[in-house]
């Protein structure tokens, strides 16, 4: 017969503490989360409406909407994903299919993670210096986008090879039996079978560009323009760049006009976020193997 | 045909795959470039890491970051006190406490504390963080290292938390079988065996968090206060090497001292939070040794 001695009891009841504490913390944690939107949302709410997000702002941003700046944040984060996709669907597959264990594959892994670690102002000196000054593309959406992509290649790449590398290895060998190269190989059954999960990464990317500001504030990003961008080389307003400044240059600005602006832009972002996720959830019940 | 082909994806794939190693060198060679000029002239490294004065656009320049480094550093350190047991509790909890839908929420709700753009935070920071502290502490402005520092320890959470749940599910289950075979309770096992066999990981994990922090600008630029100061408490406004950046690059001379100036701060930021993540990887190889 088993009777709990004192040290049992004792142990057990460090193990609930232990468990209770450490919920307490996650708790704390997550906690802000939902404050943030919350307050978001009662804030910014009674800002929303359709003559909100399809009106320019006026009156020096006092008044008006945000039309200008969802156009433009479109705008940057498709030429960002059309730059930096191809870039780091190429890196992943090569990670993943080709790479042997060497040091430039350790160096390769080291540059990710430094590129996804680099301060974002630093990002924005170097797409000022590189992209705006030395290739000439000026303060425009292309010099924008590209520093963005770059900033957000790291986020494609893991992404990717991630799913990539969820593909059993006896599919490959199953294709290379055949007679298949190992291009074949990787467009008719690696890549199909890993499609959904780089759309994923693909989707969280949109969310990360969408809500940046600071590589965008020197070199393509702009306060205010009356008219949309009409090619890569316009500047233009962006959501983020407008939060913040009709948060802090912007002066008389309503609150509640700002509360909107920031709700937009959280509920944008999190709308990515909740897609991204939701997919991974629905492929890994459909996951053949 | 088919050869060919193959050779030619061979050779696109492997230049996407050094991709990331020409921009890290890119982004170094960019802003040595236009920090050079500034860094062979004007730059005294005895004033520079010694003077708070930092005053680049004064008829006699001096550049004293030494404000904005302890500006920076007592942002950040504020934000790891609380962030980095929270974040390695929390990682705890979900790795080895929760089960189930539990531990599929918390886990969605970390990912979205991880997706708010810097931006809002900084707004939160400024619009309700503030008005709160000035209320709860009856202090007359609300923006310091208190306001940043608490920001950023959320914003580097997800960051720290996801690392260290890596790696501790990185430690085989027959490590745990084992110590429960022998009688442990969860909670022995995870500070006998758990945790001493993912050190390495947890370690790592908050290093990149300093990283994250030391590095973030918006959020640090709106809630900070944004005065060249050395705090002497935690109400104080600080500036930090990121913010002052992001606040003075527009209204610079492209090419000038002031510009220049700018740069070198971006070297600086570079360099250690290369040190910061090459620290981290030596430090996660050291496990995969073993």
């Amino acid at each position: 017969m088993f009777t709990a001695t004192p040290l049992n009891r004792r142990s057990y009841r460090n193990q609930s503490l232990a468990k209770a504490v450490f919920f307490l913390m996650t708790v704390v944690l997550v906690i802000p989360v939902l404050l943030i939107v919350g307050t978001l949302v009662v804030k910014g709410a009674p800002a929303i409406s359709w003559e909100f997000l399809f009106t320019a702002p006026t009156d020096n941003m006092t008044a008006g909407g945000i039309f200008p700046a969802l156009v433009g944040t479109i705008w940057l984060v498709v030429v960002a994903l059309l730059a930096s996709v191809p870039v780091g669907v190429a890196a992943a597959l090569y990670l993943s299919e080709y790479a042997p264990d060497n040091l430039l594959t350790r160096t390769i892994n080291l540059a990710i993670i430094n590129l996804a670690g680099v301060p974002s102002i630093v990002h924005a000196l170097f797409g000022f210096g590189a992209f705006v000054l030395f290739f000439r593309m000026g303060q425009s959406i292309l010099a924008a986008s590209l520093t963005l992509a770059v900033m957000t290649l790291p986020v494609v790449i893991v992404a990717t090879r991630e799913s990539l590398q969820a593909v059993p290895q006896a599919f490959r060998e199953a294709c290379w039996n055949m007679g298949a190269t190992r291009w074949q190989t990787i467009r008719k059954v690696v890549l199909p079978n890993s499609i959904s999960g780089i759309l994923t990464g693909v989707i969280l990317e949109v969310s990360r560009t969408a809500g940046e500001t600071a590589p965008i504030m020197f070199t393509g990003a702009t306060a205010f323009v009356a008219f949309l961008p009409e090619g890569v080389l316009d500047q233009t307003m962006a959501m983020s760049y407008h939060l913040y400044y009709i948060a802090t240059q912007a002066t008389n600005v309503p609150e509640e006009l700002t509360f909107g602006v920031a709700l937009v832009l959280i509920a944008i972002v999190l709308m990515m976020n909740a897609v991204s996720i939701g997919f991974r959830v629905y492929l890994r019940g459909l996951k053949k193997w | 045909m088919a050869w060919y082909v193959d050779r030619a994806a061979r050779v696109l794939v492997f230049v996407g795959g050094i991709s990331a190693i020409v921009f890290i060198i890119g982004i170094f060679v960019f802003i040595t470039k236009e920090g050079l000029d500034f860094v062979l002239g004007p730059l005294s490294l005895g004033e520079f890491f010694t003077s708070i004065a930092w005053r680049p656009t004064s008829n006699n320049p001096t550049y004293g970051a030494l404000a904005l480094i302890v500006g920076t550093a007592s942002v950040t350190g504020f934000a790891m006190l609380f962030s980095v047991p929270l974040s390695l509790g929390a990682a705890l909890f979900i790795a080895e406490f929760a089960t189930g839908k539990t531990r599929e929420t918390l886990k969605i709700l970390v990912e979205m504390l991880a997706a708010i753009p810097s931006v809002v935070w900084g707004f939160v920071g400024m619009s309700i963080m503030n008005p709160l502290i000035i209320q709860i502490f009856d202090v007359p402005l609300g923006l310091g290292v208190l306001n940043a520092g608490l920001i950023l320890g959320l914003m580097a959470a997800p960051i720290m938390t996801t690392i260290a749940e890596d790696a501790l599910k990185a430690v085989p289950d027959t490590y745990r079988e084992a110590a429960e075979a022998l009688g442990a309770t969860r909670w022995e096992v995870i500070v006998k065996v758990v945790i001493p066999a993912s050190r390495n990981g947890l370690l790592a994990a908050v290093l990149l968090g300093v990283g994250r922090g030391f590095g973030e600008t918006m959020a640090v630029l709106m809630a900070s206060g944004h005065a060249i100061n050395l705090p002497t408490s935690v109400f104080d406004s600080v500036r930090a090497l990121t913010a002052t950046i992001a606040s003075e690059l527009g209204d610079t001379v492209t090419g000038g001292a002031h510009w220049g100036s700018l740069f070198t701060l971006g070297i600086l930021l570079f360099v250690v939070t290369f040190l910061i993540n090459l620290t981290a990887d030596i430090v996660v190889r050291g496990i995969r040794k073993k």
